[in-house]
């Protein structure tokens, strides 16, 4: 799997997503800069990581939705290449119009950082291959604006389309507004476009890939990546 | 000669926080009238804030030197040798007063700042801490600070990219008026990639770098050395507005240029801001610098000489390159976005040249206002001893069932959570130990080494006798690292006190520095930086003395570090060290009797060290399944807290007959450790104890869904968690105090 991982400035878990892509996928990813106009040649996946791209200003992901590497991540999702987007990435999805929808603040106007559980809608997609649909996973959340937000005729779309890919459950896997960490609407925590080859995810699976550092329940997202790929080989 | 406008009044120096002898001795160090500027520059490099004139003859009889230390206190951060090539940098620094002031942005500039001293010096950071004290809860302005500053430390630390993994919050009437906040950051560089400020060569060009200047901050050090009185808030202009996304492009465009091996010297601008910085480059280098104000970028047009020297605008540096390195680093800089500007040259004058508009608007001494700056050996009182408090003296007023309860809900005691997931303290994916336990553990780079992190001090201890409070706020720093197994290798102190120019206060300083001294000595944990910070005081009353101690440890596989959370039903509790049932400035007797009295816990440090040395050997050894150590609260409070993390109870045996139940539950005796072993072992590990010279003893057994103790209704771990976890966001969310 050649994975490719952008670099805004003020994106800041740009290392935590490169170690995880190597660990997993045995490969080192191409770190691309966001002034750069094209990916390298044979990307498969290109990987839109966490931070704070251009300090949020104006809004999160709004300046670096318009930077001139995004272009070629257009043109590499039209062309059916995937595309994941973790926490600021999934803003910047957002923003680009690749994905529908926006994050707002969280419900409870502060940043929250904890490890969340998510249930994994279904399990025929290049993004949750790895793991079993309805299977409970605990992975951290860290932001502040992760509250997702639709008008109501795409978040039906969503939901008719099965594009919810990820939500905010109990441990149990039961939807419970307790357990709504942002109070994103119909606890959604990650979504896929219509074709289904861009993710776009709030919480950090890659934060929790290792046994030694704590849970390893975000492994399963990679290695199903991984698993795709080699599959389509 | 250099044109003087306004004229240099008594008023005008006074306004400048320089004493009437202090000004005589700028006019005869520089034998004329200084100009406008020039009071300027001396009020920024003179306040107690940058030349440290009250403590340093007391600062030097700290211990700085160990095997493993590779630079000290007098550069921006300290540094230790790790192994293995890498060396750990790290700091901690006071942001009070500008937190008072403007919560969100003294602290969010606190942590910035901190972060620059470190990643100045070629070390890219990898963890930060905190320490925070405020006023009494009921105070009204207590949550509106709690609130400000706890969202400013993470704004900034959660934006620019670094985990927050410990630290501490109390609360205390002491501290109305006045919070202290305290950041420290701590960074990982090669041991052949430390960067300093000493310039060298002349005709070197000084670069300006990072973002602009701006009219914020001015005379900010001088603001952090005087007391608040009435209108303390109308002092907000001189807070500066932190922005962690330059600050993120700073560190990465930085990191990049070392890399490249472009630098001979960086300082960032802090405290006094370019005055200061430019200042210390030439002073440590024996060089004088010219600096042409003409090229400073700067956000406002028509700024004076004056105000550029002063504005303390954040996140910018100050760097002498090589000469033919030039180019590469300003494309570096450039392709980061930001400010790139020669602004200067070293000379060897040894003079200080400032120039704007083509005029010169200073000319002084470089090294008499950089480290040949005033000292003062100021008067001091020691402050009376306290009589130690008898045990059989305390009438428990409430059973120790609820004495339990309701300590865990007191707010120095509570669970902090509500603070610490406000701070991103996952990122870079190697913290092993979150916070709430002993000390937060992160691993270093891809391993097998981790570093053990804690910050503490113990105020009120500090209060009642300062050589003790010192003592023993160095020897819990000491304690937490060893209880999750790290071997303690050096400090950071972050001394907050009130005035220095009262006998009393000074008292209390010198009395802690000591105390620090002697426990650093008998410890082997040397000081290796810090900051001081004086004129804690409102309207006339001054915080409680507070030595904050920033600890970092090494563990040689993280893997293997210890945690404080029960590990199974049936296992043995046993306790390690001495319990006499010290009541005297307990938390029992403060929250539980309402009394703040009586002499502190001694702290032996032999003894200390025994046990902390055994402790460090189980737990390499494998022998123990969970550590805490005891401190406020206790041994009680310290048994819930490892029943809370886990969920398991506890049944306990009766207190020895000798000691007085309440004091031997909530007795704060120091030098002591809780451990867990599967109860096989029990015997074989108290053995290994007493053979190394500690006391040691079972008592009691892990299990079940409560704490039961003799004598006394069971206490649910579940409601108790409830109560631990239920304070802060209840108080928080406007609730009862």
């Amino acid at each position: 799997m050649k994975s490719a991982v952008l670099v805004f400035p003020g994106i800041n878990r740009e290392r935590d997503m490169a170690r995880t892509l190597r660990l997993i996928s045995g490969q080192e990813p191409a770190m691309v800069w966001h002034a750069d106009t094209a990916l390298p040649a044979g990307t498969d996946l290109v990987v839109i990581p966490g931070g704070f791209s251009y300090g949020d200003y104006l809004r999160c992901g709004a300046i670096a939705a318009r930077a001139p590497i995004m272009n070629a991540v257009r043109e590499h999702a039209a062309r059916g290449g995937l595309v994941l987007g973790v926490c600021n990435g999934f803003q910047i999805l957002c923003e680009t119009g690749l994905l529908p929808g926006v994050l707002m603040r969280n419900a409870a106007l502060k940043f929250i950082c904890k490890d969340v559980y998510l249930r994994v809608e279904r399990s025929d997609t290049p993004f949750t291959c790895g793991y079993n649909a309805g299977q409970v996973i605990r992975v951290p959340v860290a932001h502040g604006e992760g509250n997702y937000v639709a008008d109501a005729a795409t978040v039906a779309a969503l939901e008719a389309g099965g594009r919810v890919a990820y939500r905010y459950c109990a441990p149990d896997g039961a939807l419970d507004p307790a357990w709504n960490v942002n109070g994103a609407i119909n606890s959604i925590a990650g979504i896929l476009n219509e074709r289904g080859n861009v993710l776009g995810l709030m919480p950090h699976p890659e934060n929790h890939v290792e046994s030694s550092i704590g849970p390893t329940d975000g492994r399963g997202l990679f290695a199903g990546l991984v698993q795709h790929f080699a599959k389509a080989a | 000669m250099i044109r003087n406008e306004p004229p240099i009044t008594p008023e005008l120096v006074a306004e400048h926080g320089l004493k009437p002898d202090e000004y005589r001795r700028i006019l005869d160090l520089i034998g004329r009238e200084p100009s406008f500027t020039e009071l300027g520059i001396f009020s920024a490099m003179w306040n107690e804030h940058c030349s440290y004139k009250s403590s340093k003859v007391h600062l030097r009889g700290l211990p700085t030197k160990a095997p493993w230390v590779i630079q000290g206190p007098g550069e921006n951060a300290g540094v230790i040798d790790i192994g293995d090539g890498l060396a750990v940098v790290f700091k901690m620094e006071s942001h009070n007063h500008p937190s008072y002031i403007e919560p969100y942005q003294g602290a969010a500039t606190g942590v910035g700042g901190i972060l620059r001293d470190v990643f100045t010096m070629g070390a890219r950071p990898i963890a930060c801490l905190n320490a925070l004290s405020f006023g009494d809860p009921k105070h009204p302005k207590t949550r509106h600070l709690v609130s400000g500053v706890v969202a400013g430390i993470g704004g900034y630390g959660n934006s620019f990219g670094v985990p927050t993994v410990g630290g501490q919050v109390r609360f205390h009437t002491r501290y109305d008026g006045n919070n202290l906040v305290n950041a420290m950051a701590v960074g990982l560089a090669r041991t052949d990639g430390i960067f300093y400020a000493a310039a060298s060569g002349v005709g070197m060009p000084i670069v300006y770098l990072g973002s602009k200047t701006g009219r914020d901050g001015i005379h900010g050090a001088s603001m952090a050395s005087a007391e608040f009185g009435e209108g303390a808030e109308e002092k907000r202009p001189t807070v500066q507005v932190g922005d962690p996304f330059s600050e993120k492009l700073l560190l990465e465009a930085c990191l990049e240029i070392m890399a490249k091996d472009c630098v001979i010297a960086i300082q960032d601008m802090g405290a006094a801001g370019l005055t200061c910085s430019a200042v210390e480059m030439g002073a440590k280098g024996d060089l004088g610098v010219d600096l042409e104000l003409d090229s400073v970028p700067c956000r406002e047009t028509g700024m004076s000489a004056y105000e550029m020297m002063l504005s303390e605008s954040q996140e910018r540096m100050l760097m002498v390159l090589k000469p033919e390195k030039e180019k590469e680093a300003e494309a570096i800089f450039r392709k980061w976005g930001l400010d790139f500007a020669i602004v200067g040259r070293t000379t060897p004058s040894k003079r200080f040249i400032v120039k704007h508009g083509g005029d010169v608007m200073a000319d002084l001494p470089i090294k008499e206002l950089g480290d040949e700056a005033p000292v003062y050996n100021r008067p001091f009182v020691e402050t009376p001893k306290q009589p130690a408090i008898k045990a059989e003296s305390v009438k428990p007023p409430m059973s120790t069932a609820d004495a339990l309860e309701k300590l865990i809900a007191s707010p120095d005691l509570c669970s902090k959570r509500w603070v610490w997931e406000q701070y991103d303290h996952v990122i870079l994916g190697n913290t092993v130990q979150r916070p709430g336990g002993d000390a937060a553990v992160v691993r270093v780079e891809e391993g097998p080494k981790g570093l053990a992190l804690t910050v503490d001090v113990t105020p009120r201890y500090c209060e009642a006798d300062p050589f003790e409070g010192g003592k023993q706020a160095v020897a819990e720093a000491w304690r937490n690292l060893v209880a999750v197994g790290a071997r303690p290798l050096a400090l950071t102190d972050n001394l907050n006190f009130g005035n220095p120019e009262k006998p009393e206060i000074m008292g209390q300083f010198v009395g802690c520095v000591r105390g620090i001294a002697e426990a650093c000595k008998a410890l082997d944990f040397p000081v290796v930086s810090g900051n001081v910070s004086l004129y804690n005081e409102t309207q006339g009353r001054a915080i409680l003395p507070t030595p904050s101690i920033g600890g970092v440890g090494l563990l040689d596989d993280y893997t293997r570090s210890a945690s404080l959370a029960f590990k199974a039903e049936g296992e043995a509790i046993l306790l390690l060290g001495e319990t006499q049932g010290w009541l005297g400035q307990s938390l029992y007797l403060r929250e539980i009797c309402g009394r703040e009295e009586g002499a502190p816990p001694p702290v032996d440090l032999v003894e200390e060290r025994e046990n902390g040395d055994a402790v460090r050997a189980l737990i390499a050894g494998g022998r123990v399944t969970a550590v805490h150590d005891l401190s406020d609260g206790g041994l009680l409070v310290a048994l819930a807290e490892m029943a809370m993390a886990s969920g398991i109870g506890a049944a306990l045996d009766a207190p020895p007959s000798d000691t007085p139940a309440h004091a031997y539950w909530f007795g704060e005796d120091q030098a002591r450790y809780l451990v867990t072993v599967p109860a096989a072992d029990a015997e074989a590990v108290i053995a290994i104890a007493r053979t190394a010279g500690v006391l040691a003893a079972r008592i009691g057994t892990t299990g079940g869904a409560a704490i039961a103790l003799p004598g006394e209704r069971a206490i649910l771990v579940k409601a108790l968690a409830e109560r631990f976890e239920g304070w802060l966001p209840n108080y928080m969310a406007g609730g009862p105090n």
